[in-house]
């Protein structure tokens, strides 16, 4: 069963596809992360999804219901955290969530919103105009106001740009429970490594399409052969290392003329033994030795061309 | 296959909801009345002493003259609040959450114009007790009225639509005044509000006689100082009726248009 399907969506603005037949598959209780570079299409996605934007052509349903026959229905299981879905800021926190929730009916609308602050660590802020909130704060309140119907699918676009370290580990966290709670999660991102911590799935968009889709570990796998690295103790080993290395691999090695650290592409990950044999035959000791998969940032660049 | 339907009476409640968030950012923030206190006190003693005198050889003959109608060119000039209130939802991206919220399409729509209500009633009371201050005097009866501030709030809730309209086409916020100015001074000043049309040269006369500032403001003068109040105060609800028939449908459109 998936919380959202999407086939063949297209959106058009002018002559510009934004997006240009789109698939798009989350099964129930797992984060999707959507990858992409600034103008791929993703938060075109997201509004589509969330019945603001209605698309060209193909269809999407959310829990089952159909994102335009039935958009009431669809807006009932869904909250929403972006850049264009935000609070009013001359209102509390407080006022905002009260609003939202009496919007929706809750019976206990007030008593909701005192959960949310607290849980948001903002009851002390609550009272306070949102605009006086800062970059984390603010944040959190967004996130809170998509909570109050506690939406079984939820979509967070881009929801840690331009936040610190901290407030992001916050809001990461803050995900974490909602996903152990069963909550699907829609995520975009430009941060790699945010789709690695918190994503089961990751779909890659550029220029409106779809270029990879997978687990981050499938993700990995399939981009990319696997790097050896070395750095030898001794700086001047490294031309040795580096000898040694073609011959075994085949290919030259790369070296950062910083860190004396040598990369290299292994097909297979048997040469790893092989190496650390010639290299102790020839007497060089290595303070790093390492076989490791591609990062995502190395997956978007080799399948996009550009740096995320 | 399950559809939620959102009947009227729920319609209603969520726009009277977003209503009260109107209200509550009025509380926060009383200067964002300036424009419907300030100025109708500025209007009142700049036309009545700066130019009673001329027009109407006396200052009290004038003011009782001037304030129906200046009634009148003040809720034009309030319902500039709910194009640019809106416009600043949209812009803000508050309007997308109350998008994605199972709520009535048009609630927010209602909210805004709902409460905007609170200012159209601000800006007649303050003129009113100003005017009262300043020696105006109804010469009629309470129920009558009580049918003229009806019937400015009315027109006040059927004219803000140009301003929905126009808050929809515009990008930003700051351009809805400048844009609704053009509509509104012709509007208010070209009318009978401050000098009787049979002083005006015969081409701007037929304007003015058409002209429905002109027609609010003789019912108003009919309810509040005596005269045939009936037909006149029917004209003027059918050209609030008029603008809202034109400008509902024209705003909603490009609502639809805006938002998705």
């Amino acid at each position: 069963m998936y919380a959202i399907e999407a086939e063949g969506l297209v959106k058009r603005y002018g002559d510009t596809p934004a997006l240009d037949g789109v698939d798009l598959a989350v099964p129930e209780g797992k984060v999707l992360g959507v990858l992409g570079p600034n103008g791929a299409g993703k938060t075109t996605a997201v509004r589509i999804l969330a019945t603001l934007l209605r698309a060209d052509a193909g269809t999407a349903r959310v829990g089952g219901h159909d994102v335009v026959a039935e958009p009431t229905a669809v807006r009932a299981l869904i909250g929403l955290t972006g850049q264009y879905a935000s609070v009013d800021e001359d209102l509390s926190g407080r006022e905002n969530l009260v609003l939202i929730g009496r919007l929706l009916g809750l019976p206990d609308a007030r008593a909701r919103a005192v959960d949310l602050l607290a849980r948001f660590e903002l009851a002390e802020a609550g009272d306070r105009a949102v605009k006086t909130y800062s970059g984390g704060m603010r944040r959190r309140v967004d996130l809170a106001a998509s909570l109050v119907g506690r939406p079984r699918v939820l979509y967070l676009d881009e929801p840690t740009t331009g936040l610190d370290p901290h407030s992001r580990n916050e809001v990461w966290s803050i995900v974490r429970g909602l996903v152990d709670e069963g909550v699907t999660v829609l995520l975009t991102t430009q941060y790699l490594e945010e789709a690695d911590q918190l994503a089961d799935l990751i779909t890659v968009f550029d220029h409106g399409r779809v270029i990879a889709t997978g687990t981050p570990h499938e993700l990995k796998r399939k981009t990319g052969t696997q790097a050896l690295q070395v750095r030898p103790t001794v700086a001047a080993d490294v031309p040795a290392v580096a000898a040694i290395l073609s011959d075994i691999t085949g290919a030259v090695p790369h070296t950062d003329a910083d860190t004396h650290v040598l990369t290299v592409p292994v097909a297979d990950p048997v040469l790893l033994s092989t190496v650390v044999r010639k290299l102790d035959e020839a007497g060089i000791t290595a303070d790093e030795l390492a076989l490791r998969l591609p990062s995502l940032d190395e997956v978007f660049l080799s399948l996009t061309g550009s740096r995320a | 296959m399950t559809t939620i339907h959102i009947g009227p009476a729920a319609g209603l409640r969520h726009g009277l909801a977003l209503a009260g968030r109107g209200l509550t950012k009025i509380r926060k923030n009383p200067e964002s009345l300036l424009d419907v206190t300030v100025q109708p006190i500025l209007f009142l003693v700049v036309f009545v002493y700066l130019f009673g005198g001329a027009i109407s050889g006396g200052t009290g003959e004038y003011l009782q003259y001037l304030l129906p109608g200046i009634m009148v060119q003040n809720i034009v000039f309030a319902s500039l609040g709910t194009g640019m209130a809106l416009n600043t939802d949209i812009t803000k991206g508050v309007f997308d959450r109350f998008r994605s919220l199972p709520i009535a399409r048009s609630a927010p729509l209602v909210g805004a114009v709902l409460a905007d209500v609170v200012r159209f009633a601000v800006t007649l009371v303050v003129l009113i007790a100003f005017a009262y201050v300043l020696g105006f005097r109804a010469t009629t009866d309470p129920a009558r009225f009580l049918i003229a501030i009806v019937l400015m709030i009315v027109f006040g809730l059927c004219l803000c639509w140009i301003s929905v309209w126009v808050g929809m086409l515009v990008k930003s916020p700051q351009a809805v005044p400048g844009t609704l100015v053009a509509f509104m001074l012709p509007l208010t000043f070209g009318s009978n509000v401050f000098v009787p049309a049979e002083t005006l040269p015969g081409w701007l006369q037929a304007w003015v006689d058409i002209n429905p500032v002109s027609h609010l403001a003789t019912a108003a003068r009919a309810l509040l100082l005596g005269g045939d109040w009936l037909a006149s105060t029917g004209w003027a609800f059918l050209w609030a009726a008029g603008l809202v028939a034109v400008f509902f449908p024209l705003a909603l459109r490009a609502y639809r248009k805006r938002v998705s």
